[in-house]
Parts: C-alpha cells; structure tokens; sequence
C-alpha cells in the first residue's frame, strides 16, 4: 500500500471504529473477542482496501466485520449459528395487539439489553444495523448479504420476538 | 388498501423505506383502521425502547492507536505483497522476461538509447498494472470524474476522452511514475484488451508524430504533442490501437 493509499485509508476508514466495535461486541458478546475481531477486521480491510471505491466506507467496514464475526462464530459458537431463523411463519398475530402492551415495553426499556442477547445472531445483527447504527435497508442488505425484502421480513420477525420477551413475565422475575 | 397488505409493509413504513405513494396509503389505512393503527403504534414503542435501552458499545481506550500502528505495519508488507501473490505462470513470465533481456543485452552491441530504455519501464509499468491488480486508483466511465481526480496529485492537468462511442471505453485512471517523476495512466478497454496511455509534459521537447515499437509482444506508440508526451501501449492488434491513438490525438 502506498503513502497516499495509506492516509485515505486512515481517513475514510479508521473514523468508522465506534461502529465496527459495537457491532463486533453485539455479536460476538464479550469486550476481549470484539477487540481480536475489529483488529483482524481493519487488517483485512487494509488487504481489500484497493478494491473499495465507494462513498461511504462505513457499509463497506461493516460487511467485513460482520464476515470475521461469523468466522469466530463458527469456530467458538457454532450452536448460535446452529439456531434456525423462523421465516415462514406470519408475523402479525392481530388478537395480540393490546393497548397495554405498548405501555409495558417501555417500562421495561431497562431488558432490552437481555432481549436483543437472547435474539439469534441473524436476528440481532439486523436490528443493531437497523436501530443503532440507522443504516437503511439497502446498506444492511448489502453488509449482511441478503435481498432487502429479507431484510424487511428479519427485522419484523426480529421485533416480534423482541415485544415477546418484553411481554414475558420471566424477565420481569429476573429483576427480583 | 387491506388490512393484510397494511402489515405486510408495515416495517418499511416504520423504518420510511416507502415510497411517498405506498406511504400516503398506509396513512389513509391508519386513519381508519384501529387494529393496524394500534400496532404501528407498538412498533414505533418497541423501537423507541430499544434505541433507549440497548447500549452503544465504545471501543476501549488506546485501540485505535494500537490499531494505527497494526494497520501501519499491515500496509508496508502489503506493498510487498502483490509480487509474492503472482502464480507461477506469472513467474515463468517474468522469468522469460528477465531471461530474454539478459539475452538481448548480452548479444546486442550497441547500448539501447534513451528513448528504448523509456520503452522498457513503459512495458514494466503496463505488465505491473496488469498484474497488482492496481489497474486504477479511479475506476470510472466518466472523463469528468477521472480528470479532477488527478486535481493536487499531479503538477499537470492530463485531457482525459471516453471513446466508448467508437469501442474504447475508459476504464479508469491511475497514478504512476517514470522517467522519475509521477504520470497520468489512462487506461482504456477494447474487447478483452487493456490499453494504457500515459500521460505527461515534454520538459521543453518538441512536438513529434507517432512511433511504434514492439516490446515483449506489447505493441508501443509515442508521440508529443502540445507539450506533452504520450505514450500508448497493450497487447491489443497495432492497428486498432492506432485507432485508439488518433482519437486521444483529435481531443
């Protein structure tokens, strides 16, 4: 890599740090492995770099985050990725539509955190894309891979999931 | 629209990934619809409480400067490190390569001049954008995109065509050095053929009109004009690249 490659890669792509970070520290569910996968992230990205023309850089970082962390998944947490995504069963159950559902998520804010762990990793990785890092569903679709219609029907089934353990009594239990 | 196709799109609607017809229709819905409104309305809580509730990991201290000085290193063995990826017919090539030029410099008598020593670092500099898969710093169709590119990296401002009208598209353009200073490579397609044309001012030599030599089986043209010295080269047939070359010519 020459001089000038290497200060545009530290100007386009280090900036993007916070967000490699917390997507690799979502995923892989503790501080130490988060740091190896962002390291081992940047050196690749270092290796890819001059094949990346585009505007945006963040997506781009993302992607190969998002593959090392996969590539640590499967060597450390296989039965996380062993978790088959429910994709075919309808999402919307309108008899579960009460009025005081919604009052009861957002007291329960403080379980979120325990939720979203306890999400599949392919669920959980769309939301942090989608909630945290407000990428649109084209960007995800092209970090994670995926038509954007998948995407759309991840996210719904990831929320739907979420509401759910936010409903359950046994998170509410946990706090005693 | 109906309730089903309502919760269809429902997230899109949430995350506005609509578009404004699809959206006006979803509020038109919500307006008369409590169910769907209702859970909209849990949607839009459930984000809300995840934006609040879910935390935004930071990097520890001190990795970004760790991982500076990782990337620093990562990026000097990296410039090494397109030579060691080239397979072996790549290095029976350049192996052919040396072999013949050290034949050529044994039997030849007379010490090549100038101008065919230029020839040579033109033909190294052409075979190493093919093989480092560096072909371009700036990959683009557009003229416009290509020519302010080169805008602070170069003490010249290269005209720059697309003849994608007459078959030779532009691919991209690329920064490279010669004659011991830095020049513009233009680099165009013509079917499977990559042409490099490199570009830069004459330092006071006159005008003169087109040349051709042959180089390792890579067809060379160079001329000067309005100051500048080009020089064309590929592997593509001698005839169509002065096709090519009399477009870049006409500009």
């Amino acid at each position: 890599m020459q001089k000038t490659e290497l200060t545009r890669f530290e100007q386009t792509v280090l900036p993007h740090l916070d967000a490699a970070y917390n997507l690799a520290r979502w995923l892989t569910g503790n501080e130490h492995d988060a740091e190896d996968v962002v390291q081992e992230s940047y050196l690749r990205a270092v290796k890819f770099f001059a094949g990346f023309h585009g505007e945006n850089a963040r997506p781009w970082l993302l992607a190969i985050v998002r593959n090392t962390c996969y590539t640590w998944l499967r060597r450390n947490r296989m039965d996380e990725l062993t978790t088959e995504l429910d994709e075919t069963t309808p999402i919307v159950d309108p008899s579960a539509v009460n009025p005081e559902s919604a009052l009861l998520t957002a007291a329960r804010t403080e379980f979120v955190r325990q939720a979203l762990e306890a999400l599949p990793v392919g669920f959980r990785e769309i939301v942090i894309l989608r909630e945290l890092e407000g990428m649109s569903y084209k960007e995800i679709a092209d970090i994670a891979a995926i038509p954007v219609g998948t995407v759309m029907s991840r996210l719904a089934r990831a929320r739907a999931r979420l509401q759910k353990l936010l409903s359950e009594p046994d998170l509410s239990e946990a706090r005693a | 629209m109906i309730c089903r196709e309502v919760q269809e799109l429902m997230h899109g609607y949430v995350d506005g990934e609509l578009d404004l017809v699809r959206n006006l229709e979803m509020e038109r819905h919500f307006h008369d619809c409590p169910a769907c409104s209702g859970v909209q309305e849990q949607i839009r809580n459930l984000r809300s409480a995840v934006a609040t509730g879910a935390p935004y990991f930071r990097p520890p201290s001190g990795l970004e400067d760790r991982l500076r000085s990782r990337i620093r290193q990562a990026a000097v063995v990296e410039s090494v490190a397109p030579a060691r990826a080239a397979n072996t017919w790549q290095w029976m090539g350049i192996a052919a390569a040396v072999l013949i030029a050290a034949l050529a410099i044994t039997f030849l008598v007379r010490r090549p001049s100038g101008s065919e020593l230029l020839a040579q670092d033109v033909v190294s500099s052409h075979v190493r954008s093919l093989m480092a898969s560096h072909l371009t710093d700036v990959p683009s169709t557009d003229q416009h995109t290509v020519k302010p590119w080169f805008n602070g990296k170069l003490d010249f401002s290269p005209s720059v065509g697309n003849f994608a009208d007459r078959g030779f598209p532009l691919i991209g353009g690329r920064l490279d050095y010669l004659e011991n200073r830095p020049v513009a490579a233009l680099v165009y397609g013509r079917r499977q053929h990559l042409i490099n044309v490199f570009v830069w001012p004459a330092r006071g030599q006159p005008d003169y009109t087109v040349s051709q030599t042959e180089h390792q089986g890579y067809h060379l043209l160079h001329w000067n004009q309005a100051g500048m010295t080009y020089w064309a080269i590929s592997d593509l047939n001698a005839a169509e690249l002065r096709q090519l070359v009399s477009l870049v010519r006409a500009q």
